[in-house]
């Protein structure tokens, strides 16, 4: 298992926003998490990557117990998220933006930087190498030097995507990716997404669009006010009677 | 055009017309319908120019772009930079020195501001502490140890960016506006205490007879010579800061100050790159501090006051922040401007109060700064 969710809860006072949730994600595999607005799914991105510490629980990353430690250490042990509102280093250019991502596996120094040796400039032209192949695979190599601000809203969800890749990390967590785009920028998306999984990525996402979220998980996680009321592989899950009445209600009579 | 200027003109009576008002109880009504009718001309004009500058800028830009190709790398800016201040002794009097050579001690302060405000988003209101600690290192090694400008230099250099980590390590926990007041706090208190520590920094009275530099045994008491030391420094500033703001450290500054969130969610550890960007700062501070010292031979906590942090924070917000060709034009002028206005000496505070408000209203990314800048 590349990651292991260990009854994790998160509780703001009184509000329970996770309860006992319990989950893991082989290697390799794309799981989706859903359920009704207010389910939870974003306070669990947020435990994943280091933004806040679970009540109780614990987390496992390939064998070790990532729970308490802080959001940069986490990306640096292989977690890299995207988020629901875009994030983007806006008055940065494209190019600059993946470049940021790699900053971890930049090793020059201080010394080498101010002396422009060649370790460093060496070092520099292959992380810039590097960056543009990220954003040929998303397909924004021609925007490189435009500023990040500028990019149109489909662009920008792509390059959070793209400067998420280049941090390197075994595990991607995808914060609604296909929120706002067009049924043709959203099937992109979904190519795009299978193509990271060819790379060898673990891919967890949280999805509204069921058409999307059924087309292309292997597993898919249901959260209902913060506890985990479901989980299987789509044609399971879109069946379970549990599910229906969370999205739509109880029927009365 | 004309409905260009119908959208344009009642901005501009609205803003003589307050200006006017402001003024109106301590000058009368005379003074003030002057400004009025000075300010609301000003106003077209400025409203005009900036209206053709557009494709100007633009031409400029384009020349600026082919220009690259035939230049290559930092040269090309060093260039513009080092040719004519090389000359400059040769042609003016003493005096321009003096303003030029306190210029380029602004342009080290304001390059050093630049990288903690512009670059790294941490507002900072007491940066004249790490210029005051730089000085007062200095005169104190000299004077009591006796050691001379190049043992002292390095001494008080890493004595203000030790001093610059120790404050910063605890502030750093606060953010925004918090963080600026704990600054505010810090340059009081650095102020304060050399005001009061008579034994040890003499005080009101502050420290003299400080050596001046000396270079392979002959000393440069000269001017112009000095002047070259200053310029050497600037350079060598430029140069360094260009280089650093150009690798991973300057864009894990900027990353945190466009976003810390996502910063963080990109590996880079926000509060250790935080303490990089205020040593860093500092370091280039307190070098700055030690050639006041040397320049000047003498030093009193009078020459580091609030006020002086203000106007260092002004020279980069002049400029523009975060562009470090805009940070030392910036510092230029704010230095220029007091000396060239000597003659209206009453009325300096106000046009530059003046300006600062035109300015806020009309280009308030600075001069030179990226449309961006001023979002952060």
């Amino acid at each position: 298992m590349l990651l292991e969710v260990r009854a994790v809860s998160k509780h703001f006072g009184g509000i329970r926003a996770l309860e006992e949730v319990t989950f893991s994600v082989k290697q390799g595999m794309i799981l989706s998490i859903i359920g009704p607005n207010g389910a939870g799914k974003t306070t669990l991105f947020n435990c994943l990557t280091g933004f806040m510490k679970p009540t109780r629980g614990s987390i496992i990353f390939s064998g070790s117990n990532i729970s308490r430690l802080p959001a940069d250490r986490i990306n640096r042990l292989g977690i890299s998220r995207t988020f629901q509102n875009i994030r983007l280093f806006k008055s940065m250019s494209v190019l600059e933006n993946v470049l940021v991502a790699q900053h971890a596996r930049i090793r020059s120094g201080l010394l080498p930087i101010i002396a422009h040796m060649p370790s460093f400039l060496n070092e520099e032209a292959s992380v810039r190498q590097t960056a543009y192949e990220y954003l040929a695979f998303i397909g924004l190599e021609s925007f490189a030097e435009q500023g990040a601000g500028n990019l149109p809203y489909g662009a920008q969800r792509r390059l959070e995507i793209a400067r998420a890749l280049a941090s390197e990390p075994q595990l991607i967590l995808l914060d609604e990716p296909s929120a706002g785009m067009n049924p043709l920028e959203t099937d992109e998306m979904m190519t795009t997404i299978r193509k990271m999984q060819e790379l060898g990525k673990t891919i967890i996402l949280i999805e509204h669009d069921m058409k999307f979220v059924m087309g292309i998980s292997d597993r898919i996680v249901v959260l209902d006010h913060g506890v985990k009321i479901a989980e299987g592989p789509p044609h399971e899950v879109r069946n379970n009677p549990l599910v229906i009445e969370a999205y739509l209600g109880k029927e009365t009579h | 055009m004309n409905g260009f200027f119908i959208k344009r003109m009642p901005k501009a009576v609205i803003i003589s017309l307050w200006s006017a008002l402001l003024f109106l109880p301590f000058k009368g009504l005379q003074a003030a319908g002057l400004l009025f009718l000075f300010l609301f001309l000003a106003l077209l004009v400025i409203t005009v120019a900036s209206r053709l500058s557009g494709p100007l800028f633009r031409t400029a830009e384009v020349i600026r772009k082919n220009a690259a190709g035939l230049i290559p790398g930092d040269s090309r800016y060093l260039l513009l930079l080092i040719l004519p201040a090389l000359t400059l002794p040769l042609f003016f009097r003493n005096y321009i020195l003096d303003v030029a050579v306190l210029a380029g001690i602004y342009i080290i302060l304001a390059l050093a501001l630049n990288v903690v405000v512009g670059f790294t988003g941490l507002l900072n209101l007491g940066f004249v502490a790490y210029y005051a600690i730089g000085a007062y290192s200095f005169a104190l090694l000299n004077t009591r140890l006796g050691l001379g400008f190049w043992s002292a230099l390095p001494l008080s250099v890493i004595i203000t960016t030790a001093a610059g980590l120790v404050f910063a390590a605890p502030a750093l926990r606060l953010k925004g506006d918090y963080l600026a007041l704990v600054t505010l706090g810090f340059g009081e208190i650095v102020r304060i205490t050399l005001n009061n520590w008579d034994s040890f920094t003499k005080g009101p009275n502050g420290i003299s007879g400080i050596d001046p530099p000396s270079f392979f045994g002959i000393t440069l008491a000269a001017l112009s010579s000095f002047y070259y030391l200053v310029l050497f420094f600037v350079v060598l500033a430029v140069i360094v800061i260009r280089r650093v703001h150009a690798s991973k450290i300057g864009r894990a500054w900027i990353a945190l100050r466009e976003d810390e969130i996502a910063a963080s969610a990109m590996g880079i550890r926000s509060i250790r790159y935080k303490l990089y960007a205020v040593s860093f700062g500092a370091f280039w501070a307190g070098l700055a501090g030690c050639l006041f010292a040397a320049k000047m031979r003498f030093i009193s906590p009078e020459s580091f006051t609030f006020m002086e942090s203000v106007l260092i924070l002004s020279m980069v917000i002049l400029g523009g922040l975060g562009s470090i060709a805009g940070v030392i034009i910036g510092a230029v002028i704010l230095v220029a401007l007091p000396e060239a206005l000597r003659d209206i000496q009453m009325y300096r505070m106000l046009a530059l109060g003046a300006g600062v408000v035109l300015l806020m209203i009309f280009r308030p990314q600075g001069l030179f700064g990226g449309s961006s800048a001023s979002r952060s």
